[in-house]
């Protein structure tokens, strides 16, 4: 990762200099562990606190819709598929952009990572040659294996190498294919339960939302100027932590995802009460999958299925 | 102040007894981390925790609130009338192991609703009848800073019971009148062996080594306000990162704005104070459709200068802010209020720089 | 301990259409208690809540004179949820009022000295509430030369159109109405922009002269600077702020510019304390 890091500054400094880009978006290091920070570098001293490694977990496609910049932007697989989509959506133009294509090995998951550990992590360190994650603090240390540390949505990641890019930092990754993993085995689980279990499952799961929409404001695809749970004419849901008022901004803001939704795992990574977000979206995600084979952001030129209608659209779920 | 001790054995037989008197608060874990919830009999505190994920300032101002209600119907009498809901619940309640962070917030906030011109009564009554027994913080986090914030992990000025963990005992410090009630009502009365209160200095002097993030507050008082408003150095890069969520305001123990909404449910009608969050636009967003604070910065920059500007100038008495580093931990992009703090406290208008310190 | 969250119940008595195009209505309201009157005691240039149960609060501010006596009146223009609801309610409908909230226009001290009323468009409303104050017989003698520079958009889009013209017509009140531009050739009164007409007539800015001005900000932005050529100070330029609200006493945390809230620290503020705090209104 740390060629990664040098590879980005070189690439950086000479889009900068040559007047190809108004400013470059990466990361810089963070002030706690397993947390680095979205940041733009416009000159050299900027560039030299550009930092990667796999605590880059929030999707940069973020903080690219409708700037109006040049821009150089760092791009993992998922970030790169949710740029497409910024395309096709008209959020930003394609030659607005210069991507730095980045071959993703995944990234750590700090909710679980803070769970293992056995008081505040000060530390984390990765062994790439091993393939371990030490993180240590106060009287403990722990090395697990990185697979056991990856955030969900990487661990079954199938488009780990950006789909378009100016630019590679490094060669491409081994994908991992549908055979090896099932990106689907969480949803299945879900979808294996009764109504009851269902219900208490989901219940459970949003028990502790405090509606902070980090979730959504993390998500690129959340642009609206005006989100339907903000707006005021009509109301369309109440503003306290009501279970339903709660559970209808989550379902809501799922089914706005569908279709262009590429598992990025930014909503969960921002969750501060640790929600996983993604057992909405992965579901609306397989059912895409499944009855239009479609993959969110694999082309800068075809519309999300849901924004989209043909004659031949499955229909057998209406009933 | 009276030192008393109390076993462990004892500990969990007093709590017992407080359910007859109290409803008790405590830290409990909720998956892979600590809230504070109602305790059922029967059911017992953490008391080791770090500290909760979220502050525990809702147990006295809860995050949904209904704070009036009347009849939408015009054959009852309160048809259309606003008035206090009558199911109003002020019985006498204890938090259990607060952290001094935590507790130490409270007098901040209450100088927001307790005014010489208007009182909040359910702040206020929910407050006055609360015990807060403090656990002293032996294992401080790296995100912590209270020390260089007018908190300390020993600081006992606004609890009633303070407990220190000496191995298989506390060493509990008495401090108010509300303190020795809940004490006799748990019946913790044993007298401390020789050397109680050095032991609690030693612990103490300890703990506060193991803090070793600080934020620097000397000079924000002279700083002018508008140059601060103004030094784009301090708020353009975090701004940029910002995403606009609530987290850092919802997680905070000293974040105190609300939003008032109104509700109908059946006949009746509802009006409920929500948190609100500065991050949101619509926080100050006029029916005009103008944005006073249209800009994610306007909104970012308010945060950090009504904590460590604008509460510095109008109490003259430190910072909104008793660094307990819970936002710190939890912003997803990693906005520090310290590194801010420092940088606001170090600026200087004339070259616009600062010292910027990483934590 | 009292609730500061309570609204008082009233009954609203008459509603009136003061614009053409029926975007404000001035409300008369009546108190169910006729103690509550005496506990809302106001002065000009305060606002209060108007609380509809079931839609939520909007601060607007009061249009009557304390020296109106058994009611309070408020001028409404129809822009949000809770706005709209109202200009649909009818005479005898329950609602309720919390306030007065924040503070008034100076009038200790503007005594001795003379006033300069600018407003434009609807921000006309605590305008009217101090006009009606001034020229009460009680209050006329305390105040020197008393200009009213009002305007709007159109003659129908004026408020208070009877009043307007019954001051014009007085001799102990300098009343100069404008609007943008007529199709009327016998309008009676000026054409042209608020800052125009306060060049053309406003007395020049001395020790003794005040301005407060309330209006759109466009209106402020250009008024500004024709009021520094006049020679009117900073501190002698009075200012009526509008911020969104909720509770309306300083708690919820949103109207604040700066350390000071729109809601509790003013509205009004003097042009010299406005530019002490950031521009966030």
């Amino acid at each position: 990762m740390k060629s990664y890091t040098e590879k980005i500054k070189e690439i950086s400094k000479g889009l900068l200099e040559e007047g190809k880009v108004d400013m470059v978006i990466g990361y810089r290091k963070g002030s706690v562990p397993l947390m680095h920070q979205p940041f733009f570098a416009q000159n050299q001293q900027e560039i030299d606190e550009f930092v990667w490694d796999s605590n880059c977990g929030l999707n940069l496609a973020n903080y690219v819709t409708d700037r109006q910049e040049k821009i150089g932007i760092l791009a993992t697989g998922c970030n790169s598929r949710n740029i497409a989509t910024h395309i096709v959506e008209g959020k930003i133009k394609r030659e607005q952009l210069y991507i730095i294509g980045i071959p993703c090995k995944g990234m750590l998951d700090r909710h679980k990572l803070a769970a293992m550990a056995d008081g505040p992590i000060t530390t984390v360190e990765e062994d790439e040659e091993k393939g371990t994650v030490t993180i240590s603090g106060d009287g403990f240390s722990e090395t697990v294996d990185k697979t056991e540390a990856l955030q969900q949505n990487c661990s079954i990641c199938v488009h780990r190498n950006p789909v378009i890019y100016d630019e590679l930092v490094a060669d491409e990754v081994k994908e991992q294919t549908r055979d090896e993993v099932d990106p689907y085995a969480g949803v299945k689980e879900i979808e294996a339960m009764s109504p009851e279990e269902k219900w208490a499952h989901f219940d459970d799961l949003l028990s502790a939302c405090i509606r902070c929409y980090a979730c959504r404001n993390a998500c690129p695809l959340c642009y609206c100027p005006l989100c339907f749970v903000d707006e005021s004419k009509p109301q369309w849901v109440g503003k306290s932590i009501d279970p339903t008022d709660v559970r209808t901004f989550h379902f809501l803001r799922a089914y706005h995802c569908a279709g262009r939704c590429t598992d990025c795992g930014a909503c969960v990574r921002a969750c501060p009460v640790g929600i996983n977000v993604r057992d909405f979206t992965k579901k609306l995600e397989k059912d895409c999958f499944e009855l239009y084979g479609w993959e969110a952001g694999m082309s800068t030129e075809q519309r999300p299925p849901l924004d989209t209608y043909k004659p031949d659209d499955p229909e057998e779920f209406i009933k | 102040m009276k030192v008393i001790k109390i076993d462990k054995n004892e500990w969990a037989d007093g709590v017992e007894k407080l359910h007859d008197n109290y409803r008790l608060i405590g830290a409990v874990r909720e998956k892979s981390y600590h809230i504070f919830a109602t305790l059922k009999p029967g059911q017992k505190p953490e008391m080791e925790y770090v500290n909760s994920r979220i502050s525990p300032k809702y147990v006295i101002y809860p995050q949904s609130e209904i704070i009036l209600e009347c009849s939408m119907d015009e054959n009852d009498e309160d048809y259309k009338v606003y008035h206090e809901p009558g199911d109003k619940n002020y019985e006498e309640k204890a938090v259990l192991g607060v952290r001094p962070c935590d507790a130490d917030s409270l007098p901040l906030v209450r100088r927001n609703f307790d005014t010489d011109e208007y009182k909040d009564p359910y702040w206020l009554q929910a407050f006055e009848t609360t015990t807060l027994v403090g656990l002293a913080c032996d294992a401080p986090c790296p995100s912590c800073f209270c020390t260089s914030a007018g908190s300390g992990p020993y600081n006992d000025q606004n609890l009633d019971i303070m407990l220190v963990d000496n191995g298989d005992h506390y060493l509990a410090e008495i401090l108010t009148d509300k303190g020795e009630k809940l004490a006799g009502a748990a019946g913790w009365d044993k007298d401390t062996e020789q050397g109680a209160e050095d032991s609690i200095e030693k612990r103490k002097t300890g703990a506060e080594s193991k803090i070793t993030s600080k934020v620097n507050t000397d000079n924000l008082a002279n700083q002018s306000l508008l140059d601060l408003y103004d030094a784009t150095i301090i708020w353009e890069k975090a701004a940029f990162a910002c995403i606009n969520c609530g987290t850092c305001t919802y997680a905070c123990p000293t974040c105190w704005c609300f939003d008032v909404q109104d509700e109908v449910h059946g006949r009746q009608s509802y009006r409920i104070r929500n948190w609100d969050s500065c991050m949101y636009p619509l926080f100050t967003h006029h029916a005009s459709g103008h944005n006073p604070r249209g800009t994610k910065l306007d909104r970012l920059r308010q945060r950090f200068m009504h904590k460590l500007k604008y509460y510095v100038d109008k109490y003259e008495d430190g910072i909104q802010c008793t660094g307990c580093g819970r936002c710190v931990s939890l912003c997803p992009v990693n906005i520090d209020i310290r590194r801010i703090c420092n940088m606001m406290n170090s600026y200087d208008p004339e070259s616009c720089t600062c010292e910027v310190t990483a934590s | 301990m009292e609730n500061p969250y309570i609204p008082y119940p009233v009954r609203i008595d008459e509603i009136k259409t003061e614009t053409e195009d029926k975007s404000l209505k001035t409300f008369k309201f009546v108190f169910l208690n006729p103690e509550d009157e005496e506990k809302f005691a106001y002065r000009a240039g305060q606002f209060a809540e108007l609380s509809i149960p079931g839609l939520g609060e909007i601060p607007i501010g009061i249009a009557s004179s304390p020296t109106e006596k058994g009611f309070v009146k408020f001028t409404v223009f129809k822009t949000g949820k809770v706005t709209s609801y109202l200009h649909s309610m009818k005479e005898g409908d329950i609602m309720g009022i919390r306030g007065p909230l924040g503070n008034w226009y100076p009038w200790d001290m503007l005594e001795g000295k003379n006033v300069v009323i600018i407003g434009g468009g609807f921000a006309f409303t605590t305008l009217r509430s101090s006009i009606i104050y001034m020229l009460d017989p009680e209050n006329r003698k305390k105040f020197k030369d008393i200009h009213v520079i009002y305007g709007a958009r159109s003659p129908g889009m004026l408020l208070y159109k009877d009043e307007l013209e019954a001051w014009a017509g007085l001799d102990d009140l300098n009343m100069h109405i404008t609007v943008d531009g007529t199709d009327d050739p016998d309008w009676p009164h000026h054409t042209g922009f608020v800052p125009t007409i306060t060049e053309q007539e406003a007395p020049s800015g001395t020790e003794d002269t005040y301005a407060i001005v309330c209006g759109p900000p466009i209106m402020i932005k250009f008024t500004q600077p024709v009021l520094d050529k006049l020679g009117y100070t900073e501190d002698r330029i009075i200012m009526s702020l509008e911020n969104r609200m909720k509770c309306g006493i300083g708690m919820c945390g949103r109207c604040n510019i700066g350390k000071e809230f729109v809601c509790k620290d003013g509205p009004v503020f003097t042009l010299k304390q406005l530019n002490q705090t950031p521009k966030e209104y």
